[in-house]
């Protein structure tokens, strides 16, 4: 089933390409571009072939590690100083699985934590704020988290650097002292949702007979919890990880730009901005594969953990 | 007294029947109910509705006009100081009131549309129709949609028009879901088949059946979707891909002054100018989510977050 | 082990006990201060209808209280101590240890992530009661007393690979496992089918006697609380109606409310003289998708009669409604309405056929559009069929709310304003307002309390006396049979098995499943169990 969707997710981004303007050659290339650039340009994208037979090489090269060539760097004088997309998207695509996992690693069991014990003291005072936080923290766009987070720990008291630049060569303490913001941010923005979907679902469990018959044969809450309310949470709680972490990668664009951060997200919005479509095109497919393996991934727990269909009658 | 109780009488039979009420005195009874939460969402939203409305008689400055003076500070001509190029940002607040709250409501009524009929017409339905439509939604949602709409937009180019249909057809999939979710639990009443014994045509079971009893969800995911709509819009025009210049748009203006917020040690104002249009934006999301957070809880509890 | 008055040996003592349920951000009372003694070895049903606070009370009797209800007064004395009075802590090592539960539901309250014996077994293990290997050997052994099919190895399967009277029963195993002085037994056969109820409530009563464990036994089914019961208390708007033993009860209730419970069972209804067939079906085999759930199925209607379908679940009886009013069309067979052939498909009826036959539900609640008002209700069918409007349509519309014994007061309340039996009434007023010839009323009266049942049928049997109608009484219980029914069918796995005049079918000799379906239907005398069971026995042997 993900193998299904991730080829015609394939397929429509590929598709993108197919409803370019007939232009686009000359957009590119710039108005000096001669019609005969033009045209060099149109056979190099391979615009003279059939759709079917060019997306059968895309994606066959896509799949060894191909993804094309930029646009940008062309320029109508001839001289050619595009750069292999791949290039362009390798030492970024490290950069910004650095952020999500440093703020994943953070932010799910926080969130978890924070879902599991709003749960068990529901309407409590404590259970009350923690929902209204999150409630609010939801409500907030990305970049506002960003920038009152860099109003108070950057700029009136400067304790973390506003602006994430890292490369290669920076030292793993020195990119995780320069990365605490943008992970911060992530951290906030997905732990309410994440903490509040781990709440209804365990809510929800609490509520089957079987938790009442739990507690009525003398089992503590702490063991209601792990023997008899967990084993059967796997399912809901993977969903909701895959969920956020799935959000993250939605999230990750916007803070990567605040931050200037030099990660996937703000390469695929340069690259929208100038309209590079082999480069949006990559960072689509990447972004959308990763969405749909975390949710493939979260399926799978569902059915491994599923007392129904491990044993079936 | 407790003769009565032991006899028997079909019109004494009340049990825990609750009085009869008009439909004005529960709005009131449920207002006067509502958490300070709700009440203060209710409000704003208030407020910004009739921001948006009168934004050409509330707004000291026009939306684009340019003064010499550009990044000037906070003063009495100029109450938020001007922007990188010397507009006054107080009226841009106001007109993006005006902006960036009209094209989400804009997108957010035409994903319902486009959402809400193919819905409902699936959960009725329910043969070819609902597979196909059902199926091309996962494949749709399997993409992120902030993902999705940059590349259609790198593609499309950042038109408005552009703006409200890709976010619209892209947030019509969740709306769909859910109208067909919803439905399925309406269309599988025996009063919906009591009206298909009857005869009635399927305009009247869509209108009179399972319309009035999918509308609460409905009415509350239309607060969380516009929130959503809201949101992303803000995210692209931030991201300099949404909302183009001169409109003023809050999206944009955090990102066209956002190196302000590095001079908040010398002058706080200066600081605070970028996130005065972000605090907009949150103020408004929050409060649409206290209203939706309190409709749900009110309507049954359905559920607590998406 | 019968009600012994001379034992004097107390176990438990609830005294004025009040419990209140939060609901409407308000507490509401739903026991208001009841008495309950039970002595060491003893039965008490606890019997009372819908809200009676039957089952908050069983509950409170092992100091416990649902989430979202608190106990306000009262004690809970437990072999010499105040439950009532003790934390959570304390209370939960008498809970799964010296008092245990046995819930209505079984597939629900198994945890579906563990093995049967290991749920059976917890408590006692955790108690220290047992050892693992004693425990689970001991299981075994309880397995078999309560005539568990392969008793050595069923604990090991998972809840959902067993039948629901299967997990009733191994419900019953854990909660007689930790050899508790007390156990709460809530509604345990309400779900089972009759033929299924008859083997539980025989292993259940066997394994409580053997072990001479007390028991508190809650249900709205007086035949069961009968079989079950030493002592019965009868509960009503959460206060004790009245206390006897069981056979005295049963033979000279006090109160006029608990004689009003008694009564409903003695309604029987006069065997009509059959007339010309109204509806009849003929050869009917239909299907969902490639399941075929009914097999040549013949039925006569009588003009003016009632036909009763009875039959267990999965028995094809709401099927072969379906197939009448064209929901479901038949994949053979026919269909005569008056001697006409009805098309089989919904679509191809006229408006005049779809009227003359109309439907009543199980579920009122879920046969009424929640957003509309009796007056529009009852209203559309008169717009619809009738073409009336306007004031004749309000004047009509209360007319039969009178027919219903309802009056104008009601024209613009909505169903959520009605209590059940009202919302019955409207989904009959309902079908009135159609003016049809025949009605199919699908378990009209099984989601409602006894009481309230009476009233009901007593009404459709008033109006088929009037306006001459014909029933098509579905129902899986026999006392409504006797209550309404002049002619009888009874199905089984999509077949017709047996059909007549009712007193034909219910005098023997019987095909081998009516034998098995009346016999196990439980009968208002306390030797009723004891003797079927006895008869099967030798049967079998």
């Amino acid at each position: 089933m993900g193998l299904v969707t991730l080829s015609v997710v394939s397929i429509i981004i590929f598709s993108s390409m197919e409803l370019l303007p007939g232009d686009f050659g000359q957009a590119v290339l710039g108005q000096a571009a001669t019609e005969e650039t033009v045209a060099a340009f149109r056979r190099e994208l391979g615009l003279d072939q059939s759709a079917v037979m060019r997306y059968g090489q895309w994606i066959s090269a896509a799949l060894q590690g191909d993804l094309g060539t930029s646009f940008s760097g062309r320029n109508a004088s001839g001289v050619d100083r595009s750069r292999e997309v791949i290039d362009l998207v390798v030492p970024r695509l490290r950069n910004t699985l650095f952020l999500a996992s440093v703020a994943a690693l953070i932010a799910v069991p926080l969130a978890l934590i924070l879902g599991i014990t709003t749960a068990l003291f529901r309407n409590s005072i404590y259970d009350r704020s923690v929902n209204i936080g999150t409630l609010t923290t939801i409500s907030f766009p990305e970049f506002f988290v960003a920038y009152i987070l860099i109003l108070f720990l950057s700029s009136l008291y400067p304790v973390f650097p506003s602006l994430a630049n890292v490369d290669s060569d920076t030292q793993f303490s020195e990119r995780f002292y320069r990365t605490a913001l943008p992970a911060l941010t992530l951290t906030l923005v997905i732990v309410a949702h994440m903490m509040r979907m781990t709440r209804a679902a365990i809510i929800n469990l609490l509520a089957s007979p079987y938790i009442q018959m739990a507690r009525l044969s003398g089992a503590t809450p702490t063991e209601v919890i792990i023997k008899h309310a967990l084993p059967n949470a796997w399912a809901p709680i993977a969903t909701v990880i895959a969920f956020n972490l799935a959000y993250l990668v939605v999230g990750v664009v916007v803070v990567e730009v605040v931050f200037v951060y030099p990660g996937i997200g703000q390469l695929m919005v340069d690259a929208v901005s100038s309209r590079d479509i082999p480069v949006v095109q990559a960072c689509a497919l990447i972004f959308a594969m990763t969405y749909i393996l975390l949710n493939l991934l979260a399926d799978i727990i569902g059915i491994v953990t599923n007392p129904r269909l491990l044993h079936p009658k | 007294m407790s003769q009565k109780q032991n006899t028997y009488s079909a019109v004494d039979e009340v049990g825990a029947v609750t009085e009869q009420r008009t439909f004005l005195k529960r709005i009131l009874i449920d207002l006067r109910k509502a958490p300070y939460t709700a009440r203060f969402g209710i409000l704003i939203i208030f407020i910004y509705i009739t921001v948006a409305l009168f934004a050409p008689i509330l707004s000291p400055y026009g939306e684009a006009e340019v003064f010499p003076e550009p990044y000037a500070a906070w003063s009495s001509t100029h109450v938020f100081g001007t922007d990188q190029i010397g507009r006054d940002i107080f009226s841009r607040m106001i007109y993006g009131a005006r902006n960036t709250v009209g094209i989400a409501v804009a997108t957010t009524v035409l994903a319902f549309l486009i959402g809400g009929v193919l819905g409902l017409a699936a959960a009725i339905n329910r043969s070819y129709l609902d597979q196909f439509l059902s199926r091309t939604v996962d494949v749709l949602m399997a993409i992120p949609s902030l993902i999705f709409a940059l590349v259609l937009l790198s593609i499309f180019g950042s038109t408005v028009t552009n703006l409200i249909l890709i976010i619209a057809v892209l947030d019509s999939t969740r709306v769909f879901r859910l109208t067909r979710a919803v439905s399925l639990n309406v269309v599988v009443m025996d009063y919906v088949e009591a009206a298909r014994l009857r005869g009635e045509g399927l305009g009247w079971i869509m209108r009179r059946e399972i319309l009035p009893n999918i509308l609460p969800p409905l009415i509350a995911e239309f607060g969380l979707r516009f929130c959503f709509v809201f949101l992303t819009i803000a995210a692209l025009s931030f991201l300099g891909v949404g909302i183009q210049p001169p409109t003023a748009d809050w999206g944009s203006m955090v990102r066209e002054n956002a190196s302000l917020i590095m001079f908040a040690q010398y002058d706080i104002k200066a600081g605070l100018t970028p996130l005065l249009p972000a605090a907009a934006i949150a103020l408004l999301t929050v409060a649409i989510n206290f209203v939706v957070d309190w409709f749900l809880h009110k309507t049954s509890g359905l559920r607590d977050e998406i | 082990m019968k009600f012994n008055s001379q034992n004097d040996d107390v176990l438990l003592d609830v005294k004025d006990i009040k419990i209140q349920g939060f609901s409407d951000e308000k507490w509401h009372d739903i026991v208001k201060g009841v008495n309950l003694t039970l002595r060491r070895g003893e039965v008490m049903g606890l019997i009372g209808e819908s809200g009676a606070g039957k089952s908050t009370l069983g509950l409170a009797a092992m100091g416990y209280t649902q989430p979202g209800c608190r106990i306000i007064g009262g004690e809970v004395n437990f072999d010499g101590t105040d439950l009532a009075q003790l934390s959570d802590v304390e209370k939960r090592s008498y809970w799964g240890n010296r008092m245990t539960y046995v819930a209505q539901s079984a597939a629900a309250s198994f945890n579906p992530a563990h093995r049967l014996i290991e749920q059976t077994t917890a408590s006692t293990i955790r108690a220290g009661i047992k050892t693992k290997s004693e425990a689970y050997s001991d299981a075994q052994s309880l397995y078999d007393a309560l005539n568990l099919p392969d008793p050595n190895n069923i604990g090991i399967r998972y809840p959902h690979q067993v039948s629901g009277g299967q997990l009733q029963r191994v419900m019953t195993a854990m909660a007689m496992s930790p050899r508790p002085d007390l156990i709460v037994f809530d509604e345990p056969t309400t779900a089972l089918d009759v033929t299924t109820q008859v083997e539980v409530l025989s292993s259940m009563r066997a394994i409580v006697e053997e072990f001479n464990t007390a028991a508190i036994y809650i249900t709205h089914d007086l035949a069961v609380v009968a079989q079950m019961a030493d002592v019965i208390k009868v509960l009503r708007f959460g206060e004790e109606v009245e206390e006897a033993a069981t056979r005295q009860m049963l033979s000279h209730p006090k109160e006029a409310y608990t004689k009003s419970l008694w009564s409903v069972r003695t309604l029987e209804k006069p065997v009509r003289a059959p007339a010309n067939s109204v509806l009849s079906l003929t050869g009917i085999d239909a299907a969902y998708g490639r399941t075929k759930v009914l097999h040549q199925v013949n039925i006569e209607v009588p003009k003016g009669s009632t036909v009763a379908v009875v039959g267990e679940s999965g028995s094809g009886k709401s099927t072969t409604a379906r197939v009448i009013t064209g929901l479901l069309p038949q994949s053979a067979g026919s269909l005569k309405f008056e001697g006409k052939n009805l098309p089989p498909r919904l679509a191809d009826r006229s408006k005049d056929q779809k009227r003359r036959i109309q439907m009543i539900y199980q579920m009122a609640d879920t046969a009424m559009n929640p957003r509309q008002t009796v007056k529009e209700i009852i209203g559309r069918p008169l717009e619809f069929y009738l073409n009336m409007r306007g004031q004749r349509k309000t004047d009509r519309v209360i007319e039969l709310l009178e027919m219903i014994e309802l009056d104008e007061k009601f024209l613009e309340r909505l169903p959520e304003e009605l209590s059940g039996g009202q919302k019955q009434r409207i989904c009959i007023a309902r079908a009135l307002a159609a003016e049809p010839d025949f009605i199919i009323c699908d378990e009209v009266t099984s989601a409602l309390d006894q009481i309230v049942q009476e009233g009901i049928l007593k009404l459709l049997l008033r109006l088929q006396e009037n306006l001459g109608l014909t029933y098509l009484f579905i129902t899986h219980d026999i006392s409504t049979v006797q209550a309404i029914a002049d002619q009888v069918v009874v199905m089984n796995e999509g077949k017709v098995v047996e059909q007549g005049l009712k007193d034909d079918v219910f005098q023997a000799p019987h095909p081998a499943y009516t034998e098995l379906l009346l016999s196990s239907v439980p009968e208002m005398d306390p030797d009723w169990l004891s003797k079927l069971t006895q008869k099967r026995s030798i049967f079998r042997s």
